[in-house]
């Protein structure tokens, strides 16, 4: 099974310090290109740190994040990286359209028609001429979703992107990722929802800052001698059993 | 520098303005509404003094209300994450600060060019200079004002901290910039205070817009000076926005 494509995002011995706290403990992974890698774990497990780091605005106390064959955070990555934060960071006093055209704006070969597209996949097509602070909470988190979409990077890296969304929603921005896969593109997404978890090509799971799994959906519930995802991440985060590949 | 970035940045920043109707009212309504206050309170007994006061605070009010309305903005961009987020895309760091300084000298322009119909037009304001050399000392303090409000941002955690650096940073220079005590009736150590604030010297430039007919020495090497302060403003205010945070 084992390939040797470049990894799109590779962690190596990575070490974060927050406030007083280490939140994670030399962290290794990679991550290959053009797939859907799923982060998961328990609340305060060091998920969006780990994302912060590979996106390259978090201090890194020791350890190196290569993206795309360059240090975490390089000048040439910032028009590949996309990056949705967990709490939505869009203008609150500007219509979701204005958010949309102006991040596009930001970024060569992206067009007002492409912002409008964008709109439209994330289904805010109707409320394009509405205020952010006037949208309700998951629409808030469409918006923010649809700023990060609009510059088509190489590799996306997105925080709870479907936190409030209803089951319909929630399935057509997975196929969303899935589509986006396919064409290549490198998609890490963190989340709380199992059945989530199960649409991805591979799960990292982090406990306490130090990687338990890193393996397929189906290699972990095999591993675990669980039948679902649930109850295989239980086990994981109950016993400290790792899953980990090669 | 990128011309498309700071374009789009400008709009965006006079869109959010644009969508606040109340701030834009105060904005266009409030210099000529205290200008008129003056005239009452000076033009029937001392017609000279509502002369200097009025020439002065067209200087000032720009200052003040694009110090508070920029520190308040950059505020909003640090705390909900659009900076950090807008730090991750292709846009500079120059985009940025440009992007607020063009939209809010434009923002100036138009305050200061209604603030100066009223007072030449209906209070009866006259100046020996002109008064596009009094509407471009008015910019000019705009500006400056918008970078410190800027820099101020970085020190303040709340939107109640950055309403309390008005006074600490406007209050000293309206004080001593010589429109309640001359300059030279100063003690000393007053006048090394005030030399070392920039507002004495847009107040200075625009006296000399109210003496002379045509632009004098003094008042280049004036805003010579403002703009070297707007400058060094700037420069410290970039040092304030990183990339990578704890
Ligand atoms: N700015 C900060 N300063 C100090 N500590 C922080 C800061 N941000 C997060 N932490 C701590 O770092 C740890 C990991 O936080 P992180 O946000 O990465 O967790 P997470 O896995 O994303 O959690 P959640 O699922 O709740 O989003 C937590 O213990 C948290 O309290
Ligand atoms: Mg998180």
């Amino acid at each position: 099974m084992t390939t040797t494509v470049a990894p799109a995002i590779e962690v190596r011995d990575l070490v974060v310090r927050r406030g007083k706290r280490e939140v994670l403990h030399g962290l290794t992974c990679t991550i290959p290109p053009g797939s859907v890698t799923g982060l998961l774990g328990p609340s305060g497990s060091g998920k969006t740190t780990l994302m912060r780091s590979i996106v390259g605005v978090q201090k890194v106390e020791r350890g190196t994040v290569t993206v795309l064959g360059r240090p975490a955070g390089s000048a040439a990555l910032r028009s590949q990286v996309g990056y949705l934060t967990q709490a939505p960071s869009v203008y609150a006093d500007l219509t979701v359209r204005e958010n949309v055209r102006y991040f596009a704006s930001l970024y060569k070969g992206v067009s007002t028609a492409d912002a409008d597209a964008v709109l439209e996949s994330v289904g805010l097509a109707d409320h394009a001429t509405q205020l952010v602070r006037d949208l309700s909470g998951g629409q808030r988190a469409r918006a923010n979703l649809a700023c990060t979409l609009v510059s088509r990077p190489t590799v996306l890296i997105l925080d709870e992107p479907t936190v409030g969304q209803d089951p319909v929603l929630r399935d057509e921005l997975w196929r969303q990722f899935r589509a986006l896969a396919a064409e290549g593109v490198t998609v890490l997404v963190s989340s709380h929802v199992m059945d989530e978890a199960g649409r991805c090509d591979r799960l990292l799971l982090i406990r306490e800052g130090t990687l338990v799994a890193d393996e397929r959906p189906d290699v972990i519930t095999a591993a675990t001698g669980t039948t679902d995802l649930e109850a295989a991440f239980l086990h994981l985060i109950r016993t400290g059993q790792t899953v980990m590949s090669s | 520098m990128n011309g498309k970035i700071l374009a789009s940045t400008v709009r965006r920043v006079l869109n959010q303005l644009r969508h606040d109707h109340r701030t834009v009212g105060l904005l266009v309504v409030v210099p000529p509404l205290l200008l008129t206050l003056l005239y009452y309170m000076y033009y029937e007994d001392s017609p000279l003094v509502f002369q200097r006061i009025a020439l002065t605070m067209l200087g000032i009010f720009p200052f003040i209300i694009m110090f508070l309305i920029t520190s308040i903005a950059m505020l909003r961009e640090r705390t909900t994450g659009t900076l950090e987020r807008l730090l991750t895309t292709p846009m500079g760091k120059v985009d940025l600060l440009f992007g607020y300084g063009t939209a809010f000298g434009l923002a100036a322009a138009i305050q200061a060019s209604i603030a100066c119909a009223v007072a030449y037009l209906f209070l009866g304001l006259q100046t020996q200079g002109s008064v596009g050399l009094v509407i471009l000392i008015a910019i000019a303090n705009a500006v400056l004002g918008m970078a410190l409000g800027l820099l101020a941002s970085a020190f303040a955690r709340t939107e109640f901290q950055a309403v309390q650096f008005m006074p600490l940073i406007v209050a000293p220079q309206l004080l001593l910039c010589g429109l309640f005590v001359a300059r030279e009736n100063m003690a000393g150590w007053l006048q090394a205070i005030a030399n070392a604030l920039p507002m004495t010297y847009s107040v200075e430039a625009l006296t000399e817009v109210g003496r002379y007919a045509e632009p004098t020495a003094t008042l280049w090497k004036d805003l010579g000076i403002v703009a070297g302060c707007v400058v060094v403003a700037l420069v410290l205010a970039s040092a304030t926005l990183r990339r990578r945070t704890d």
